[in-house]
């Protein structure tokens, strides 16, 4: 890391692990849990987040010493809303299935709550690079999240990585299939988004005993 | 009317918020560690959902959609007409969206402090949390996405899906303060198995699907099953009698 000091580094890192958004953090669950039930929706959705949370952080920043406190919290919104119309608008012109699929859950990165947390916590009292270094770093950790969910969701819930069928096909009993391998329909449905969520945390705090909550 | 009763119990039930679409997830994980705590912030929730998506309603149909700036020259009966049938101003409906909720949130708050003091001092500090509470935006936004007819429709949608949240909320602080005296795993403890919680209840909520259509789909199969179950049943009895007759002999 010749180019970041240890102290950027840091915020960059950081996030990806011992302080992660979703598991730590508990922040941004909203939409990390809905659109990942494949594994191109999570990382166009993860791709977003990384565009309007580094941007959102710079713009904030930047304009940190003139926002009045008092209606901080509607410029922020309309930071964002901007950004995400952007995100929408590129979204529909190069990607029209995609843009469908994901439906309302672009609109809803408006009131993502890392993002607001992050400019709360961050962009407020920091520089505009070290602000983008954070941003970035929270939405890639936030990005590490959906991609893992959405990794094992599409796997054991239909057999497929984006949209290959890695595992054989299950109509003509190829592959894993052969052996008598069913997929688990279950991963497709929205509770299990929930319970893949649980044990990434669990594996994570049994990894680092330091994150364990008290009752 | 009966459009009305099928809307209100979908909202709550089926197409639940935070069971079915995960909206607010963010602070009903936070705010959910004690029962009357969550009350106040489900409570402000449905408040604030019966307030914004009429609002938005009215802001979709007369300035966002395609066409429906023809009222701006009288045409509003026949659209095609007017010299604004061509504005689609679609693309700003998240701005325009936000920042009424951000401004209704302000408004409540004020006018609440002022009229009904006691009801501020149990809703006041979750006031301004709401106007970042995903269900709000996410109500909003499916209710333009489903195309939703007339006003009344969207007030009831605001307010039963309100009412779905209230219910989630409720229900998780309920558990959580019972799971306390538990022994659950440590890195579980928190944040962790509240998930699995709620997945758990949002299986259970995923069997209100059939609800609504009667069951018309899943009949056949379900008629069709116990008379097998029963007949297996009868069979296994038979045979079992006979062995016990042969074992006797």
């Amino acid at each position: 890391m010749g180019l970041l000091s240890k102290k950027d580094a840091k915020l960059i890192l950081d996030p990806l692990t011992d302080d992660n958004p979703i598991t730590i953090q508990v922040l941004g669950i909203c939409s990390a849990l809905a659109i990942t039930a494949q594994l191109k929706p999570s990382i166009v959705m993860a791709v977003s987040v990384i565009f309007v949370l580094g941007i959102g952080n710079v713009v904030i920043s930047l304009m940190r010493n003139i926002i009045p406190s008092k209606i901080r919290i509607i410029v922020q919104l309309i930071v964002v809303a901007t950004l995400v119309i952007i995100v929408d608008q590129v979204l529909k012109a190069f990607a029209y299935e995609l843009s469908k699929e994901l439906s309302v859950f672009i609109g809803l990165i408006i009131t993502n709550c890392i993002i607001m947390g992050r400019f709360e916590a961050f962009a407020l009292g920091n520089g505009p690079w070290r602000s983008f270094l954070d941003g970035v770093g929270n939405a890639l950790g936030y990005g590490v999240i959906l991609v893992v969910v959405g990794f094992f969701r599409e796997l054991l819930g239909s057999g497929t990585l984006f949209g290959f069928k890695v595992l054989g096909d299950p109509i003509t009993k190829t592959g894993l299939y052969a052996i008598g391998y069913e997929n688990n329909g279950f991963m497709v449905l929205p509770p299990m988004a929930l319970i893949v969520v649980g044990i990434i945390i669990w594996v994570q705090r049994s990894r680092n005993k330091a994150l364990i909550e008290e009752n | 009317m009966l459009e009305h009763v099928e809307l209100f119990f979908k909202s709550i039930f089926v197409d639940n918020m935070v069971f079915a679409y995960f909206l607010g997830m963010c602070s009903y994980l936070a705010v959910s560690k004690k029962v009357s705590t969550a009350v106040g912030l489900g409570a402000a929730v449905i408040f604030v959902l019966t307030v914004t998506v009429p609002l938005n309603w009215f802001l979709d149909q007369y300035i966002l959609q395609p066409g429906a700036l023809a009222w701006l020259d009288g045409n509003r009966a026949t659209p095609e007409l007017s010299a604004y049938a061509d504005y689609d101003l679609s693309f700003l409906s998240f701005i325009l969206f936000i920042a009424t909720i951000a401004t209704m949130v302000q408004l409540v708050e004020i006018i609440v402090e002022k009229f009904s003091p006691s009801l501020y001092n149990s809703l006041g500090i979750f006031l301004p949390l709401i106007a970042v509470n995903c269900a709000i935006l996410g109500g909003s936004l499916f209710m333009q996405s489903r195309e939703i007819e007339t006003a009344g429709l969207a007030l009831n949608y605001g307010f039963s899906s309100g009412i779905g949240w209230f219910l989630a909320i409720v229900a998780i602080a309920a558990i959580r303060e019972k799971i306390r005296y538990s022994n659950v795993p440590a890195p579980l403890r928190g944040l962790g198995i509240t998930f699995i919680i709620t997945g758990l209840m949002a299986i259970g909520f995923m069997s209100f699907g059939g609800m609504l259509t009667g069951g018309d789909d899943a009949a056949p199969s379900l008629e069709g099953q116990p008379e097998k179950v029963g007949l297996q049943l009868e069979e296994s009895i038979e045979t079992e009698t006979a062995q016990a007759a042969v074992i006797s002999e």
